[in-house]
């Protein structure tokens, strides 16, 4: 039986139907017999030591069932760092603090009641009594003399000192320069803001002895491993984590955070389940926040405009402790990147990781990638304008040329394929840039101020292979497991170890398998997100659920044929080796006639009365793939906007993106996954940033009152194009979409303002987002200077 | 306090504490979690329902106050197994992903299209002001809801 091909299909996605009527299950719509709510008590100052925890009158408050502080969790480890640097200085992260609290939000109790109601208000009566010390906040300052130590195991604040490249042939890059430029370039705090907030059920039963955990999660996996072995020591086998749908995530749900710890601890000793849901105020104290670097960045040109040198130094904030894989964003994932999409004489890059009073950061959405690609990208742009080259032909001057395989970086990175110039020119033509520049020119002559931003970006997704990563202080691997169960009746279950919170795996996966077992998609269901069912997976982050979790399904799927093969050539009287697979039949080649349906195969294998020796019945395969190397997506972003003098106010005009990311699955899923990068990676450029009050260390953005998440009003439309560049890592092609939006639209907004206050004088803006205020003052700056 | 109200045209009477929002009396005590909570200083837009035939932000009012009222949630917005057409827009036009701020959008969009029924673009996007989504850029919502428009039968 034929099928249409599925893969490159834009099928509408199965998953929608139970979103768009109100069916979906997320953690906070769980209820439970026997149900006790939770609610945390938190640090209200930055820094403050903790001298004691009186709990008496909130536990004789009505309704509350237990209250219980860090010293009543004996026993009970730091929550773990994922990834471990040279050196790296990892101080402990109790998951109810109790010699001191860190940050704003910084929890010390958990108020256990009857109701959210009596939680919230027993929690009030919670008396702590606070030993306030000065906080350091801003990441260019935790550093310096005299700032407040946070940590016993890190008195300067350093949590680690990373370099990568070659520091004298940079050096001997910026001597033979005809030109160089330098600029310090801030990027600035984020929080992840996926709608959901973050909630958790746990549920301890006595009689058996095992736990169940629902939890918003981007690894369910991940999550009880850290949970058990290394926190509560407590049997790994014994509990079952389910991160049933799931509100968005953007990082900001990979880490394994106090609260789910706390409440999977605390269930036990109730003995009853707790359910806890952040509300927005805790979404923005305590999911670990994204970015948040400093860095004096500089290039070095020939005067033909090839580069010669890149230097960079960067600090980054980590925050108050060491989340799960922070670490690993501002140096692998990002020093790593700053080959970008361009041939490079050198390259250096030193980075040192700080400690402050503020929120853990950890992998937002792209994770070093971002800020590597806005670096480049910003520090391109100014090398043109000091050599007042076009920002498009010092791009296209120092392109890597196309390559199929293999291209060696000058920051340990193999580029697996990549065609930059071909995307970059696919977007001049759908902007029309020539005509742009002759408006630019019109606009100016009547004070109208219009200005283009370029970005050509590369992203680095499905990191592996895990020997690798190992090696580089990772301690997880990082490959992806995949199971197919064919059921007798030749319907299939398919088990993927990623997790799928808005990316459409349901869709996509049963496409990609319908397609390569030649079966209607609506034959195969795809299971993930439950480690009782599921093979242990790694789950959902980086952009690696196609590449790697696709790809293990495909191994198990020809596993599934290469069995398929020995029970059809057995049912045909024909051997094994003359078999092959065709449109979901077993064939016997060159004798088209003599086949078997897919179905039949199936029957046979749990049926086995004819059936060949020494197969096992049943047909049933699980792989764990592990890649040979990342995979590399590129694109070339462009970002046209006015600015108006008078007010600083930036309008969005035009928006275009030409994204490869190798081959497309569901081009439809792709330009939403697109679209919503754009959104955020342009509302970091205008709109979104984390702010702390110097003084006090509160988060001064702590609401969506006070953090300009972008609204519908504040966006255009996206213009979309594609080229499509197959990765040979892996047998699909596909390279990873998730992330290209965010990393490539930040520095195509900041590039287009620059580009509009470029006749000016203006060459470069130091920080975001580009409010109407900073823009307005960068105007006025510009003109008292001419 | 006792407060009784029909949703989806089923009545719900519980004894509630004066300060209960009217999301919470939804969720948890008419057991209807296809309306959500993003935030708690109402600009999520997540908890749109219609009240007495206006779309409002659930946790922006008491339970209290909907003593008596008309309350449509997005599990009612489906009709004899059939999808409204804006639900049914979102499906077409990819205006989801994660989907937790769906439900509110599709509500929000409904009365939207009651008093735009062509809407511009720029109608639909200040009307939208009040829904936040993380996932889309809005796109594909400002999409699903051009759509809605051309297949809604005018009134």
């Amino acid at each position: 039986m034929a099928t249409a091909r599925l893969l490159g299909a834009s099928i509408k996605r199965r998953e929608d139907p139970r979103f768009i009527t109100g069916k979906g299950h997320y953690t906070d719509d769980l209820k439970l017999s026997g149900m006790t709510y939770a609610t945390f008590v938190r640090s209200p100052h930055a820094f403050a030591g903790i001298k004691k925890i009186d709990t008496s009158k909130a536990l004789k408050h009505p309704g509350v069932v237990a209250v219980f502080t860090g010293k009543d969790m004996t026993g009970v480890n730091s929550l773990p760092c994922g990834w471990l640097l040279p050196d790296l200085k990892v101080p402990p992260h109790m998951p109810l603090a109790s010699d001191a609290a860190r940050y704003v939000g910084d929890p010390v109790a958990i108020v256990i009641a009857e109701t959210q109601t009596a939680a919230l208000d027993a929690a009030e009566l919670v008396a702590v009594d606070w030993d306030v010390k000065p906080s350091v906040t801003r990441t260019d300052k935790a550093a310096a003399k005299g700032a407040p130590a946070l940590h016993e195991v890190a008195p300067d604040n350093v949590a680690f000192r990373w370099q990568i490249g070659d520091a004298a042939a940079t050096e001997a890059a910026f001597k033979s320069a005809a030109i160089s430029v330098k600029k310090r370039i801030v990027n600035q705090r984020l929080v992840a803001n996926a709608l959901e907030p973050r909630a958790c059920v746990a549920r301890y039963e006595d009689a058996t002895g095992d736990w169940t955990l629902w939890v918003t999660s981007q690894n369910p996996h991940v999550h009880r491993l850290l949970m058990t072995a290394f926190v509560l020591g407590i049997p790994e086998h014994k509990v079952r984590v389910i991160a049933p749908d799931v509100g968005g995530g953007f990082g900001s749900k990979i880490f394994l955070y106090n609260e789910e710890t706390v409440c999977t601890w605390a269930t036990k000793q109730i003995k009853r389940p707790i359910r806890w849901t952040a509300n927005r105020r805790e979404s923005f104290q305590t999911d670990c926040h994204g970015r948040d670097h400093v860095t004096d960045v500089e290039l070095a040109l020939s005067k033909e405009g090839k580069i010669l040198g890149l230097r960079v130094k960067t600090t980054a904030n980590l925050g108050s402790y060491l989340s799960t894989f922070a670490p690993a964003v501002p140096t692998y994932l990002y020093g790593t990147l700053l080959n970008g999409v361009y041939e490079m004489g050198a390259i250096h890059c030193e980075v040192t990781g700080v400690f402050t009073n503020t929120t853990p950061v950890d992998a937002y959405r792209g994770a070093g990638r971002p800020e590597a690609a806005y670096l480049i990208e910003r520090i391109v742009d100014a090398g043109a304008a000091a050599l007042k080259m076009d920002p498009a032909e010092l791009r296209k001057k120092n392109f890597i040329p196309k390559f199929d395989s293999g291209y060696q970086t000058k920051v340990a990175l193999t580029y697996d394929s990549g065609n930059y110039g071909a995307a970059f020119d696919k977007l001049l033509g759908m902007l029309d840039y020539k005509k742009f520049r002759s408006d630019q020119q019109g606009g100016r002559s009547s004070g109208k101020l219009l200005g283009v931003g370029f970005s050509t970006y590369i992203e680095a997704c499905s990191i592996a292979p895990s020997k690798v990563v190992g090696s580089l202080g990772a301690q997880a691997g990082l490959w992806e497991s995949g199971t197919v169960r064919v059921h007798p009746t030749g319907k299939v279950t398919v088990f993927t170890g990623s997790h799928s919170h808005g990316q459409g795996h349901e869709t996509t996966f049963a496409q990609l398998v319908g397609d390569h077992l030649g079966i209607p998609m609506d034959d195969v269901e795809v299971v993930h997100g439950d480690t009782g069912i599921v093979p242990f997976g790694m789950g959902t982050y980086g952009s690696r659920s196609a590449s790697v979790g696709g790809t293990a399904l495909v191994m198990s799927m020809d596993k599934i044929k290469e069995k398929g093969k020995l029970i059809a050539a057995h049912l045909l009287e024909a051997n094994a080796k003359d078999m092959e697979y065709v449109g979901g039949e077993f064939v016997v080649k060159g004798s088209p006639d003599k086949k078997i349906p897919f179905g039949q195969v199936a029957l046979t294998a749990y049926v086995p009365h004819k059936y060949p020796d020494g197969v096992e019945p049943g047909l049933e395969a699980t792989s764990f793939y592990d890649p040979s190397n990342f995979c590399f997506p590129f694109g070339a972003h462009a970002c046209v906007v006015e600015v108006d003098q008078d007010t600083g106010h930036v309008k969005i005009l035009r928006y275009l993106a030409v994204d490869d990311v190798g081959n497309v699955i569901n081009p439809m899923i792709v330009d939403g996954m697109v679209h919503g990068g754009i959104a955020q990676g342009v509302a970091q450029a205008l709109w979104e940033g984390a702010v702390y009050d110097e003084e006090s260390g509160q988060l001064v953005t702590g609401s969506l009152m006070d953090y300009a998440l972008p609204k519908a009003d504040m966006l255009p439309m996206y213009e979309t194009g594609r080229t499509e560049t197959p990765t040979p890592v892996n047998p699909l092609g596909v390279k990873g979409a998730g992330e290209t939006g965010t990393i490539a639209s930040t520095p195509a907004v900041m590039n287009a303002v620059v580009d509009a206050l470029s006749g000016l004088g203006v060459d470069h803006i130091e920080a975001m987002p580009l409010t109407a205020e900073r823009v307005w003052k960068t105007i006025q700056a510009a003109k008292s200077k001419k | 306090m006792k407060t009784s109200m029909t949703i989806n045209g089923v009545a719900h009477s519980h004894d509630v504490e004066p300060r209960l929002l009217l999301v919470h009396f939804i969720r948890e005590l008419a057991g209807l979690t296809g309306t959500h909570v993003g935030c708690d200083t109402s600009q999520c837009g997540a908890c749109t329902i219609h009240l007495n035939g206006q779309a409002v932000k659930s946790c922006t009012m008491l339970a209290v106050q909907a003593d008596g009222a008309q309350i449509a949630t997005i599990e009612g917005m489906a009709k004899d197994g059939k999808l409204h057409p804006i639900q049914d827009a979102f499906w077409e036009k990819h205006g989801l992903q994660c989907g937790f701020c769906t439900p509110g959008m599709i509500m929000s969009a409904a009365q939207l299209l009651q008093r735009y029924p062509k809407p511009t673009e720029d109608q639909i996007r200040h009307q939208l002001e009040g829904n936040l989504c993380r996932c889309t850029g809005y796109h594909n919502i400002v999409k699903a809801i051009q759509y809605a428009a051309e297949k809604m039968p005018a009134k």
